[in-house]
């Protein structure tokens, strides 16, 4: 065993089933085998997770992919530099819409809505499009949808779904914030008329017959990075072989996690009171859903610097920052790469050739060569059927305007 | 004579807000409402144009409150107390107390401390006194089970009485339990991981 710089190490979380990873960790016992003395601390909030790893109250986290570009760009609240030095999870969001959505969408675009839908979706956004324009003319409040926290994969997923059907996300509907497990609430008392979150509360609404899914992230942008293990820079420097222990532990707790044999006690161990506090069924169907949650398999726990680049290009696209030179620099100071390879080596696991990949040039499985055997991926397609290499200038592809006069009205 | 600041505190639990509230107000500040998870923050506190917001940490609307700072359009716009100060343990104290705040852009920074030093030490009034109350409320048999955990949690952690009590408190309130039942847990589990 390596000597530990800090064996002690507290990790936050935020109770969503993307979580798992660093639950599990513990639950398996894999945190004590590689040397670590770990103390999971449940957060209520992304902002607190955000300010108690700056400060130092947290070592490391699970957090949102966008959050440690956001925080080292010094376009978050909180201006320190942060690493991710694992993705956590692939996939597991979806949009919810309330049924009284549903309905006016239906009364006003029945030829978009289409009767296979509810097997197979997305639905069209132009369809929102349209109630949402009826809503204009009879003057009735703007449509509000909710996303998790400002820097955040559900933000751009909304963002992108609403842009295919020519929505201004900025001037066509009030885009606001809500906490995870306050959403099914806000959903049925109104508050929102619909939501992009992780699982369970997309599952939630629809098993309390409050809202209907509308696009699932799958649909959106397939095996999309969700989750990152992040730390500041500075920790990462100060404790290199803690930071790998810990990597480790994490990615072994998501290859038993993606054994189908282990989701029925992962969705018993999440349902308690102590973690999500929502039925074990609930759960479970969520976990049985085809490659939408993803914890270790297509090398899900690489940090691709491309997704970096995907999210800095989204960030820019929606003015949360300014277009700048260095942005790819900045996508390899925070995917850390380099990091997981190194735990990878220690146990044997194959790493891809190049920390970037194009993405969304696969519709169906692919087959990815590595240092070690090839290893069968997941699709990457985008809802628009847009490519994103990150080799040229995504720039002047990605702007709303573009988007709106492909679809005309 | 400048116009007091208008307070909106943010806090799911009412107990404790009571007592924050009441020392804003005997520090001569504005109490515009006291507002929990349940309400649509944007709309409330556009509405109610705050110059300070004290959101507690452990209320998830922290997040709601953080997304304000984006929209242009809509006034006021928070941006977080600390995110330009340099004295982390300041922070870091605030944030330990269990508050954090937003304040509108402009408001100069030595009209702000006051209200968060007042806010910190009304939230930590608060927790002292649920800390006594939580142990006087324990039933003697209970009190004798919860001295025998924290005896075993000292000598196995080697750490201090209160420590082991504070330790206890957290497991019951992230175990929704109440503080015996965890003690008597970890008196079962050592009974049975006995060599």
């Amino acid at each position: 065993m390596h000597h530990l710089e800090r064996p002690k190490v507290t990790v936050g979380f935020i109770p969503l089933i993307d979580c798992a990873p660093v639950l599990f960790a513990e639950v398996l016992g894999l945190y004590e085998r590689h040397g670590l003395d770990v103390e999971l601390r449940r957060e209520v909030s992304w902002s607190n997770i955000r300010d108690k790893v700056a400060l130092g109250l947290l070592d490391a986290a699970h957090m949102l992919s966008p959050m440690p570009l956001a925080t080292t760009l010094g376009i978050d609240s909180v201006n320190v530099p942060m690493i991710a030095a694992m993705t956590l999870h692939l996939n597991g969001n979806s949009i919810t819409l309330s049924n009284a959505l549903w309905r006016e969408i239906e009364e006003t675009a029945p030829d978009l809505v289409g009767d296979g839908l509810a097997a197979n979706g997305p639905l069209d956004a132009r369809a929102l499009a349209a109630a949402i324009a009826r809503r204009r003319e009879l003057g009735k409040p703007v449509v509000t949808l909710a996303s998790v926290f400002t820097f955040s994969s559900h933000n751009h997923l909304l963002r992108l779904w609403l842009a295919s059907g020519g929505i201004d996300p900025d001037r066509d509907v009030r885009l606001t914030v809500v906490p995870p497990p306050h959403m099914v609430a806000h959903l049925s008392g109104g508050t929102i008329d619909g939501y992009c979150v992780g699982e369970p509360w997309n599952q939630q609404s629809a098993t309390l017959g409050i809202g209907r899914i509308a696009a699932t992230s799958r649909q959106i942008w397939d095996s999309m990075p969700e989750k990152v293990l992040g730390t500041t820079e500075a920790w990462a420097q100060r404790n290199p072989k803690t930071l790998i222990a810990l990597v480790k532990a994490i990615v072994e707790a998501g290859a038993w996690l993606d054994e189908p044999a282990n989701r029925p006690e992962a969705a018993r161990v999440l349902a308690s009171p102590r973690y999500l506090n929502v039925p074990a069924e609930v759960i479970a169907r969520s976990l049985s859903l085809p490659d939408f949650h993803v914890f270790h398999r297509q090398l899900a726990n690489f940090p691709w610097r491309s997704h970096a680049d995907w999210y800095l290009a989204q960030m820019v696209r929606w003015g949360q920052v300014a277009q700048r030179d260095d942005l790819r620099a900045v996508a390899d100071r925070v995917f850390r790469s380099d990091i997981y390879r190194a735990a990878a080596s220690e146990l044997g696991l194959p790493c891809p050739l190049s920390d970037r990949k194009v993405e969304g040039a696969h519709s169906d499985p692919w087959i990815l060569p590595t240092n070690g055997a090839p290893v069968a991926m997941g699709p990457d397609r985008f809802l628009d059927g847009s490519v994103f290499d990150p080799k040229s200038d995504n720039k002047t592809s990605t702007t709303f305007k573009q988007q709106e006069s492909n679809h005309g009205d | 004579m400048t116009k007091p600041l208008s307070v909106l505190l943010i806090d799911d639990n009412p107990a404790r807000a009571e007592i924050v509230q009441a020392g804003l107000r005997d520090a001569g500040y504005v109490l515009l409402e006291r507002l929990d998870g349940t309400y649509d923050l944007s709309a409330r506190v556009g509405a109610l144009k705050p110059d300070i917001i004290v959101v507690s940490i452990d209320s998830p609307s922290r997040d709601a409150i953080e997304d304000l700072r984006r929209t242009t359009e809509r006034q006021p716009r928070p941006i977080a107390l600390f995110a330009d100060r340099s004295d982390p343990a300041t922070i870091a104290a605030a944030m330990e107390a269990g508050v954090s705040a937003y304040v509108v852009k402009g408001l100069a920074k030595d009209r702000v401390q006051p209200v968060v030093d007042v806010a910190v030490a009304h939230f930590n009034r608060y927790h002292a006194m649920r800390e006594e109350l939580d142990r006087a409320r324990l039933s003697l048999v209970e009190r004798k089970t919860v001295d025998r955990a924290k005896g075993l949690l000292m000598e196995q952690k080697g750490i201090g009485e209160d420590a082991a009590y504070k330790l206890l408190r957290k497991l019951a309130m992230e175990q929704n339990k109440r503080i015996g039942e965890v003690a008597q847990d970890i008196l079962t589990y050592a009974k049975a991981l006995k060599p």
